[in-house]
């Protein structure tokens, strides 16, 4: 447990040094809310509190699918990581130490959202519902994370960038991400249910408002997250199993 | 005691044979040195070695375990490639990230001043020199006072000066006890540390023996001379001109000698020396198996041929 949290430290000290890596995750959430949600919703109270946990989930999607899938991608390749498999821990406080970092960034990333959100626009939520909201962050965060890990140890980082924003902008429009519940055109309407995203979104509708997240929706989210543990679990061992084998 | 051993150790990637039945005891208080052209070998068998790999056949232990369980590597200590370290976090981070591995690290500002690098704790690994870098890789191989550091190419890139630190601080370290196996391509540096030299080629080990005796193995003398021009002598497996020195290779310096004065040669300034270990590694790896000590000509012969289309002189 010890050496998870050195190794989440440690990660952290290398991202944060690098702070366009840090403000790059946070950019363009923050500016689609400038952009998109204050001028049009940020007058009704109701509308501007969805679409700003519809950026938050947003930022979740884009900060976990992006450090994950081209941070371990990139990881990978550099020779430090095998070096760290020789001092006395297994992978597992490296790899616990990963995810903990990403879950910190994660948080990170959402402070410019939540921000814009709550001086700019309407938006309102109470106390207890912004607590749930930050738990379901990190519950929304594990297909994510996992897609992000599937990505990662199963690409060279270059492909791994490409791939990371390829599924990345039809996850996010088509997960009716960029429009208020149940107003996205109706072929979006019609996808939506079928994509990680949707459930996701829908999950932090509900923790914010007044919301009945959809069956369909919630199945789905699930099946995503078994799909994409399985994916990611295989991805892993494949790694290990040409590295360290 | 045996701190590490290979025993029948053989590790194949696809196609290839990296290691072909290696054996190998490396005992406490010991310093190796892994001796081999690229491709050998060596950093397979140091790989498995330190748990990043698995055998395809034999047994590989460390203090008397599984070099994969995390608790055989507790006494162990081993360089990142340089290149490898972390370009943002600063020098002494990397120290205490690696020191915090273990149970009873060296101090840092300690560890920076064996290694010269006292003055650098605040720098970033990525805006060091070369030399700075590979300093601080083998310094991360001593921070948790380990039984037995395994070094792949210590000194690779390095000046002449910041070699003889590093050689200074691996010879401390042997000093008190501290048990070092090191793998190099400057033959110079292996007999320079090691006492006992490894041989490895095409995945076998070669030889394992003292540096002297690995050099008597192949019982080559080198004579050198000034003369203006030599009538054919026997016993001469290699003969080569440089600055307008001879250099003649034999097995048998006396006789040389004997014959070069009942020739009448006019020479001058005459020196017989042991040859270098270079020479001997060349003989060894270009027979291809385990030599004996009445092979001496022939591998000598052979010797001669890879130096010479290597195109560098081997310095005496």
């Amino acid at each position: 447990m010890q050496l998870t949290l050195v190794h989440a430290r440690y990660q952290l000290l290398e991202i944060v040094r690098i702070p366009v890596a840090v403000v790059g995750s946070a950019f363009f959430p923050a500016a689609a809310m400038l952009f998109f949600v204050v001028p049009f919703a940020g007058k009704d109270p109701v509308a501007a509190t969805f679409a700003t946990a519809s950026m938050v989930t947003f930022s979740v999607l884009s900060a976990n699918i992006f450090q994950y899938g081209v941070g371990v991608a990139e990881d990978r390749d550099q020779p430090w990581n095998p070096y760290t498999r020789t001092l006395p821990a297994g992978p597992a406080p490296r790899f616990a130490g990963r995810v903990l970092a990403g879950l910190v960034l994660t948080y990170l990333s959402l402070v410019p959202v939540v921000v814009i959100g709550a001086t700019l626009t309407e938006a309102r939520i109470t106390v207890p519902a912004f607590l749930l909201a930050l738990a379901t962050v990190a519950v929304v965060s594990v297909p994510f994370t996992l897609m992000g890990l599937a990505i990662g140890y199963s690409l060279p980082s270059r492909a791994a960038v490409v791939v990371a924003q390829v599924v990345f902008f039809p996850l996010a429009f088509g997960g009716g991400l960029l429009t208020a519940p149940d107003q996205a055109p109706g072929f979006i309407e019609a996808v939506a249910p079928y994509l990680p995203t949707r459930g996701a979104v829908e999950l932090m509708w509900a923790a914010v408002g007044d919301y009945p997240p959809n069956p369909l929706s919630m199945i789905m989210l699930g099946v995503w997250v078994v799909g994409l543990a399985a994916l990611a679990g295989w991805a892993y061992r494949r790694d290990e199993g040409r590295r360290f084998s | 005691m045996i701190l590490a051993r290979a025993d029948q150790l053989s590790r194949r990637y696809g196609d290839v044979l990296a290691l072909d039945r290696v054996d190998l005891d490396v005992r406490a208080g010991e310093l190796v040195g892994l001796l081999g052209p690229n491709g050998a070998g060596k950093s397979t068998l140091l790989n498995l070695l330190v748990g990043l790999r698995r055998p395809t056949a034999g047994r590989v232990e460390l203090f008397g375990g599984d070099p994969r369980d995390p608790a055989s590597r507790r006494r162990i200590g081993v360089t990142p490639q340089e290149t490898g370290l972390p370009g943002t976090l600063r020098v002494g981070e990397v120290v205490d990230f690696v020191s915090a591995h273990h149970p009873d690290p060296v101090p840092r500002a300690e560890l920076l001043d064996r290694f010269g690098l006292g003055e650098l704790a605040r720098r970033q690994t990525g805006g060091l020199s070369g030399g700075q870098r590979r300093r601080l890789a083998v310094a991360l191989a001593f921070a948790g006072r380990p039984r037995l550091v395994l070094l792949d190419e210590p000194t690779t890139g390095l000046d002449v000066e910041a070699r003889h630190t590093l050689w200074e601080a691996i010879r401390a370290f042997h000093d008190d006890g501290g048990t070092v196996l090191l793998t190099s391509h400057y033959l110079e540096e292996v007999e320079a540390l090691a006492r006992r030299v490894v041989v490895i080629g095409q995945g076998r080990v070669l030889a394992d023996d003292t540096v002297d005796a690995i050099r008597d193995i192949v019982g080559v003398r080198r004579v050198s001379l000034l003369a203006d021009r030599l009538p054919a002598l026997p016993g001469v497996v290699r003969s080569e001109r440089v600055d307008g020195r001879t250099h003649l290779l034999t097995t048998d310096a006396d006789q040389l000698v004997r014959d070069l004065v009942t020739a009448g040669v006019a020479f001058k300034d005459l020196e017989v020396r042991p040859t270098s270990l270079e020479e001997a590694f060349l003989a060894i790896t270009a027979t291809g198996g385990q030599p004996s000590t009445d092979v001496g000509g022939r591998s000598a012969a052979a010797a001669g041929s890879t130096a010479t289309a290597a195109g560098r002189p081997t310095p005496a």
